[in-house]
């Protein structure tokens, strides 16, 4: 998810300007608020003296510094990134910090790149940088404020330095905790400098991670954990194909399980409440839901592939065009067409999807993972009819999500209040979806067909390059269809658009297929396709031509320097030019996402007809690194993740329309046995921070489906390589 | 029907049906939530405990299987080998999401109880049940080796 109408690092006068109330955000101190009622602000920060500064921080006696931090946590590590953002400007001492999901209200914690609050397109940190920042900085002003006074010397003579505030004249120190009360009584400055580069010690470092130690001993809290009193198990029968809507159920069956409480149906199927979650399930088990699939999506994947690939020979809507690509490649013999087929993806993060409602008189209470907290918030409001301003969402740690759980429409938190107000709102109710619910789920990557013509002169100069995409759109129908413009929406084809080998002959065109399946970003969304398409099919072009992988790209990445800086860094750590391990062959891939520059290079040997990815190097450009442990861990779990799904995964339609795939024997994951070693270069720079939670992922299947073709075999063109055969 | 058995230590009785997997058990009538639900058919080992200091997926094992027997869980996991592995674990960060993770130190420190010093191969064979979504098995590869070398 990205380029939602704004840039996503702010300018300094967006910033100023208060991009949807930021600014107000920063620099109100909401002590005052929190004395005043609206006590969410400053959650679980109202203990007598402490200090919250702004919306983002607040300090404690005991010299706790808690970030509330507006992103979801669910791996990425954002509850980290913008604490050491606040730290760093704070000259806190690490051990101080601590993070905390901030509560759901947009006029505090909207993404600057969205104007809402949520998470996605790799825009923590981008979208957070000057912010947090700032927001450290002020309150590192106003402490300073606070012990001049108190000290009767001169602000300008004060210092901190890890955590200790310093008159180095007087020989007086204290701690923030000592100043968090009457820190609270100074004016916020408007616009705080900010440290030089050369003065960081935390960002660009890897200091450890704040939410590591809860996930070592059981004690972190997800939304699964949740357990209210008197609360209710909820599960729902889902159809089974998408569309279908239940025709006849046995109540009376699904009752008669010992511990079911009720059923009901709901928009979204038929809940069965259980006073634990064993009950539940045995109940939906017993409801022998027959299914009315008239109105349902009933094509196969067979169907729908045909469809699609017949379709990529007409003419789409042209979504660029320069020079002549028609002349460029008519009758020359060197011009290469390929088709690629890239199979549906769920994104099967380990937690299933899930959420806990309560109401209280007018107030509902919710505790979820939730990515797009506003949209969330406002549909909880819509379905139980309430004020939004009356719905708390509690963003839960959750686990993984990849795109999973933000879903523009919200569905599944329309899911959970439907379920939640058909059990008559009495009791808490907790809606869990199992894996196979997961899996059949739908909200996938879309079925999406690539067709390309292009060819390369013994020179290495790109003549042409003719590029049709086939696929979904991932907002159509959703609140964020106004990301359509002129009828292409442009996540079906980044990454592709903006070709970045030089050509003078360009072309691309966009097919919108009108399908029942419901679609979604998927970790690295339009990227995890066009990336695949163009670095196979350019590395193609090079060997075709005589040409090294690494000298070919370069020649043609003029003007792009940060593409042929990964590039050369990757060469450089994986010392390309010499030979693999005996049966094996390098393929590299280099691809700009989320304005992330990543390049890879796999080594692969065939073993059964399958490939074995051996090692990845990597080498990233993610702007001014933050926390370099976090961005190595980030390009080691998107190569796990891309290889996995290039190598077993795809969710088919049967005849009939009938999800095939159900659980992880039949939806594979990487496993640790097939994991590659990873070595990764972070390359530093002085340009603003931009994402790392995605950009791993595109290069990792076109780096391997390219030494799949140099160690003698050929590039798939059609995903996932093995399927369950492996 | 009550089933007896232990958890951590603790006797306990449940009153429940004698199918219902002790995954449910643990985490509905116990709340012990460190053991997550992650498939319900034994396939990503996110639900992994001891059970008389072997491994066990909870998730398809019917509570009146563990009656009389010593169940153990990421909260009340104890030793050495438990200690440096969450040890190892933390020094490198190797979480992300997190929610597979005690599964996977489960079926780690069970691995470094029975081999000391495991080898690649080891550690494949006694981690392969444990799917991690994120990917952290880089880490997880390396956390392991650091734990054993530690206690080496």
């Amino acid at each position: 998810m990205r380029d939602l109408g704004k840039p996503i690092a702010p300018s300094r006068r967006d910033f100023l300007a208060g991009a949807g109330g930021l600014t107000l955000a920063t620099f109100v101190p909401l002590r005052a608020k929190g004395q005043s009622g609206e006590a969410a602000i400053i959650r679980g920060g109202a203990e007598a003296g402490g200090f919250a500064p702004n919306a983002f921080i607040r300090i404690l006696p005991d010299n706790a510094i808690t970030v509330l931090v507006k992103h979801i946590e669910f791996g990425q590590g954002p509850f980290t990134g913008l604490a050491t953002l606040v730290a760093e400007e704070l000259d806190a001492a690490w051990d101080q910090m601590r993070a905390e999901a901030a509560p759901a209200d947009v006029t505090l914690y909207a993404n600057a790149a969205f104007g809402l609050q949520g998470t996605g397109g790799s825009t923590a940190i981008a979208n957070s940088y000057t912010q947090m920042r700032k927001a450290g900085a002020a309150a590192r002003a106003m402490l300073i404020g606070a012990a001049a006074k108190t000290w009767g010397v001169p602000a300008g003579q004060v210092t901190i330095e890890d955590g200790v505030i310093k008159h180095a004249a007087s020989g007086k120190e204290g701690g923030f905790g000592e100043f968090a009360d009457s820190a609270a009584n100074e004016t916020p400055p408007e616009d705080p400098p900010l440290k030089a580069k050369k003065d960081f010690k935390f960002i660009g470092k890897s200091v450890p991670k704040l939410d590591t130690s809860g996930k070592t001993t059981g004690e972190a809290v997800f939304t699964l954990d949740v357990y209210r009193d008197d609360m209710l198990t909820a599960v729902v029968a889902h159809p089974p194909k998408f569309g279908a809507v239940p025709a006849s159920f046995d109540v009376d069956a699904a009752r008669a399980v010992s511990g079911v409480v009720d059923v009901k149906e709901t928009p979204q199927g038929v809940a069965v409440y259980g006073e634990n979650t064993y009950a539940a399930l045995k109940g939906r088990d017993a409801l022998n839901v027959k299914w009315n699939d008239a109105g349902a999506e009933r094509r196969s994947t067979a169907e729908l592939t045909a469809l699609f690939r017949e379709t990529a020979q007409g003419h789409g809507v042209v979504a660029d065009e320069r020079g002549d690509v028609a002349a460029a490649l008519s009758g020359d013999e060197a011009v290469l067409e390929a088709e690629f087929v890239f199979p549906y993806l769920a994104h099967a993060p380990m937690e299933p999807l899930d959420a806990v409602v309560e109401q209280r008189d007018d107030t509902v209470e919710v505790w979820m993972g939730s990515q797009l907290q506003t949209v969330d918030q406002q549909t909880f409001a819509g379905v139980l009819g309430v004020d939004p301003s009356n719905v708390i969402v509690n963003t839960m740690l959750a686990g993984g999500s990849f795109g999973r759980r933000a879903q523009p429409a919200s569905n599944f938190a329309a899911e959970a209040a439907a379920v939640f107000d058909a059990s008559g709102r009495s009791r808490p109710v907790k809606l869990v979806w199992t894996r196979e619910d997961d899996i059949r789920g739908g909200f996938y990557r879309p079925l999406t067909v690539h067709k390309i013509r292009g060819a390369m002169g013994a020179d290495g100069a790109l003549k042409g390059w003719e590029h049709t995409v086939v696929s979904q759109s991932l907002v159509a129908g959703s609140p964020f269809e106004m990301l359509i413009q002129d009828g292409i929406d442009p996540t079906m084809i980044e990454g592709a658009r903006d070709l970045y080998y030089k050509t003078d002959n360009f072309k691309i065109s966009v097919h919108t297929m009108d399908v029942g399946v419901p679609v979604l970003w998927w970790r690295s969304v339009g990227h995890t396709h066009t990336a695949y398409a163009v670095e196979t099919f350019m590395d193609e072009l090079l060997q075709r031509a005589g040409l090294d992988a690494v000298e070919g790209r370069l020649n043609l990445l003029e003007g792009r320097p940060r593409e042929a800086g990964v590039l050369k860094r990757v060469a450089e750590l994986a010392d390309w030019g010499r030979a693999p391990r005996e049966g094996a062959a390098f393929g590299v891939a280099v691809h700009k996402s989320f304005d992330t520059y990543v390049a890879q290079i796999a080594e692969v040997s065939m073993d059964g007809g399958a490939p074995r990815v051996h090692k990845v190097w990597a080498a990233v450009d993610c702007g001014q690194p933050v926390n370099v442990n976090v961005i190595e861990a980030q390009i080691e779990g998107g190569i796990g993740y891309g290889a996995g799904a290039m190598l077993f995964d795809e969710i088919t339609l049967a005849p009939g329309g009938a999800v095939e795939q159900s659980n992880f024997h039949d939806y594979r994951s990487l496993r640790i046995n097939e994991m590659p070693e990873v070595e990764v270069a972070v390359i530093d720079s002085d340009e603003s921070p931009t994402g790392i939670g995605e950009p791993g992922v595109p290069p990792i299947a076109p780096a391997i489906g390219n030494a799949m073709r140099r160690v003698g075999g050929s590039t798939p063109r059609r995903l996932p390589v093995t399927g369950l055969s492996v | 029907m009550s089933v007896k058995f232990r958890v951590n230590g603790d006797d306990v009785t449940t009153d429940v049906d004698p199918q219902t997997p002790l995954l449910w058990v643990l985490r509905d009538n116990l709340k012990l939530t460190g053991t997550k639900f992650g498939c319900g058919v034994a396939q990503c080992g996110a639900c992994t405990v001891h059970v008389d200091g072997g491994t066990r997926r909870s998730c398809v094992t019917p509570v009146a299987s563990v009656a009389g027997r010593e169940v153990t869980t990421i909260e009340g996991v104890s030793g050495d080998a438990a200690d440096s592995v969450k040890a190892a674990w933390r020094d490198i960060d190797v979480p992300q999401c997190g929610y597979c993770q005690s599964g996977q130190i489960m079926s780690a420190i069970a691995l470094l109880e029975a081999t000391p010093q495991p080898s690649d191969a080891d550690i494949d064979a006694a981690m392969t049940g444990n799917i991690c979504r994120c990917a952290t098995y880089v880490r997880i590869r390396q956390a392991i080796k650091n734990a054993a070398s530690g206690r080496g």
